[in-house]
């Protein structure tokens, strides 16, 4: 009981800072020494579990990668050096879905940003009933990826019965076969409906928080509304962006649900993605080998990214 | 000092604000009326917008195929379970890096970060060997696990933001009333933690409940999630319009409820505090 008292008081106590000494006077050094090693055992199975999560399949891709290895004719695992990487990175599947998977991540990053701001500025006015019409925009960020893919694709540009179909014929155009004719277009509309809210909701977050005062001194010294936007809007909201598009960006990488349920890639490889290609290298084709070299070409992408959000994060970190 | 508000550029701006809300959330809406409509109604041009003959049929026909309740439990159990074990796993690690933090404590907060970053596809094929030669495929536990790891990092981060702000003088001067270690975790920490559990707990389930990667590649029938689920009616059943909405709708409707009450903690929580 006193060496758990002991123990709880000095973790209380420590502050960064280090305001109150005069509580950890006496056993001091040794509170402290418990204190980290208390610390270091309370942190232990989460940080063992995440390296284990992280390093032993990171592992056996690697090892697979360097290996032909097709499900289809088990026992077969042999050494073959770089040749996957050479057969995943000539194929010509694989410069076709970088391009996808490229004009995916941009165009959605595009659409979620420029229109985040604009309805992040529009829901910042005085507004009635702002708490409905918020739950209505953040709405579809909570809906599950098949569910939105597929209601998009059935209810809304089904060429025929779906109510794009309709409203474009009543006004005397042409339906447009989505999935026929722009494939990719359409799932980028499906992923930037899911998205939208997010980047609304963080960019509204950060307009919230800020100051009136600034905009109205630029008011008094003349500025138009343009221009208060160009020169204190925007320079305040430089940060958020970057957070929302380099987190998007991240799981836009990995955009895979959607493409399942809608096109399974096609047609042809219009709608193919890296992760997509990856999943039926693996998983239709069963080539283990091309799949883990593909997968780890996935991991030096999503890696890029990930060195600048952690350095962002990182800097706002107090610890 | 407040801003001047004319009540023309209010009533501009409420319109314009609804009319956007409106138009986001109308896919959901759209889902939820043709649901209530027969499947020939659902199908028809032009379509009808409220004057249609409400029916129930759809709701029957998936509450009658047994499996609606099979799939929506598993996701319950899977999306529940994952977070309940990823909290209680980071709860001591949180606590430590909290209230007792080391020089190493940003690094390796940092580090869990950017585990989160690896994509699921750079890893699927061992998972996927692994879980087949463990014969974990198709099971509820399997899913649990991956689950659990993969939000792991989210509830570190998210439990460490919300024990840092617990002031630390009030449990200083509880001391000093003379507080016994045992009441004072009971009358003063834990109230002022359990609005940071229940919404770290909230994100998460709503996280895993939509997860459609791993699930749509690890499990098909016995343990398939409602993501699964739905995922079924892409194929000729997905003719089926407004059962596929009734299947929809009862799919999302839970997780958007908690969604709506969980909102401001989603922008603290997917942004790692970098945006408050």
């Amino acid at each position: 009981m006193p060496l758990d008292r002991g123990l709880t008081l000095s973790l209380f106590a420590r502050r960064p800072g280090g305001a109150s000494g005069e509580q950890r006077s006496g056993s001091g050094v040794a509170a402290t020494q418990r204190t980290r090693t208390l610390g270091r055992l309370l942190a232990a199975p989460s940080i063992i579990l995440l390296f284990i999560w992280m390093i032993v399949p990171l592992a056996m891709t690697v090892y697979f990668s360097l290996s032909a290895y097709n499900l289809l004719n088990p026992g077969s695992l042999s050494f073959v050096g770089f040749q996957n990487f050479e057969y995943f990175l000539t194929d010509p599947a694989f410069l076709a879905s970088l391009l996808n998977t490229l004009v995916l991540v941009g165009a959605v990053l595009v659409i979620t940003v420029v229109l985040g701001v604009l309805i992040a500025l529009l829901l910042d006015q005085a507004v009635i009933g702002l708490g409905i019409v918020r739950l209505m925009v953040i709405a579809p960020f909570f809906v599950m990826p098949t569910v939105s893919a597929l209601v998009w694709k059935n209810l809304l540009m089904h060429p025929v019965s779906g109510l794009f179909a309709w409203i474009a014929s009543s006004l005397g155009f042409t339906p447009i076969d989505w999935f026929a004719q722009v494939p990719l277009l359409s799932i980028i509309l499906i992923v930037a409906w899911q998205w939208l809210p997010f980047a609304t909701l963080i960019l509204l977050t950060a307009l919230q928080s800020l100051d009136d005062d600034q905009k109205e001194a630029a008011g008094m010294d003349g500025a138009g509304p343009f221009s208060t936007f160009i020169y204190i809007t925007l320079p305040h909201l430089a940060r958020p962006i970057t957070v929302v598009i380099l987190i998007e960006t991240i799981f836009l990488l990995t955009v895979f649900a959607e493409i399942f349920v809608t096109t399974g890639g096609g047609p042809g490889l219009q709608t193919t993605n890296i992760a997509f290609l990856i999943y039926s290298q693996a998983l239709i084709q069963f080539d283990v080998g091309a799949a883990s070299a593909g997968g780890l070409v996935a991991v030096v992408l999503a890696n890029i990214v990930a060195f600048f959000l952690v350095r962002i994060v990182g800097r706002t970190l107090e610890v | 000092m407040a801003r001047r508000i004319s009540v023309r550029s209010k009533v501009l701006a409420t319109v314009g604000a609804w009319l956007v809300g409106f138009v986001i959330f109308f896919p959901i809406l759209w889902m939820v009326l043709t649901s209530f409509k027969t499947e020939l109604a659902a199908f028809s041009t032009p379509p009808s917008f409220l004057f249609f003959e409400w029916t129930s049929e759809n709701y029957t026909a998936v509450e009658a195929r047994s499996d609606y309740v099979h799939h929506a439990l598993n996701s319950i159990i899977i999306a529940g379970g994952s977070t309940l074990i990823a909290i209680l796993i980071a709860i001591p690690a949180a606590w430590a890096m909290a209230f007792a933090p080391t020089e190493r404590t940003r690094s390796t907060l940092l580090w869990m970060l950017s585990t989160k970053m690896m994509p699921p596809v750079g890893v699927l094929v061992p998972i996927y060997l692994l879980f087949r030669d463990f014969n974990l495929l198709d099971t509820r536990s399997g899913l649990i696990m991956v689950l659990c790891l993969g939000n792991l990092p989210i509830v570190v981060w998210m439990l460490f933001t919300y024990f840092k702000e617990v002031p630390k003088d009030i449990l200083e001067a509880a001391r000093m009333d003379g507080a016994t270690i045992g009441r004072e975790l009971l009358f003063v920490l834990t109230p002022m933690v359990i609005p940071g559990l229940a919404s770290t707990f909230l994100l998460n389930v709503i996280l895993a409940w939509n997860e459609s990667f791993w699930t749509l590649n690890l499990s098909t029938l016995k343990a398939a999630p409602l993501t699964v689920f739905i995922a079924s009616y892409s194929s000729p059943e997905g003719l089926f319009w407004a059962r596929l909405s009734a299947a929809s709708t009862l799919a999302i409707a839970p997780i958007l409820v908690l969604g709506w009450f969980s909102q401001r903690q989603l922008v603290r929580g997917l942004t790692f505090g970098a945006v408050k």
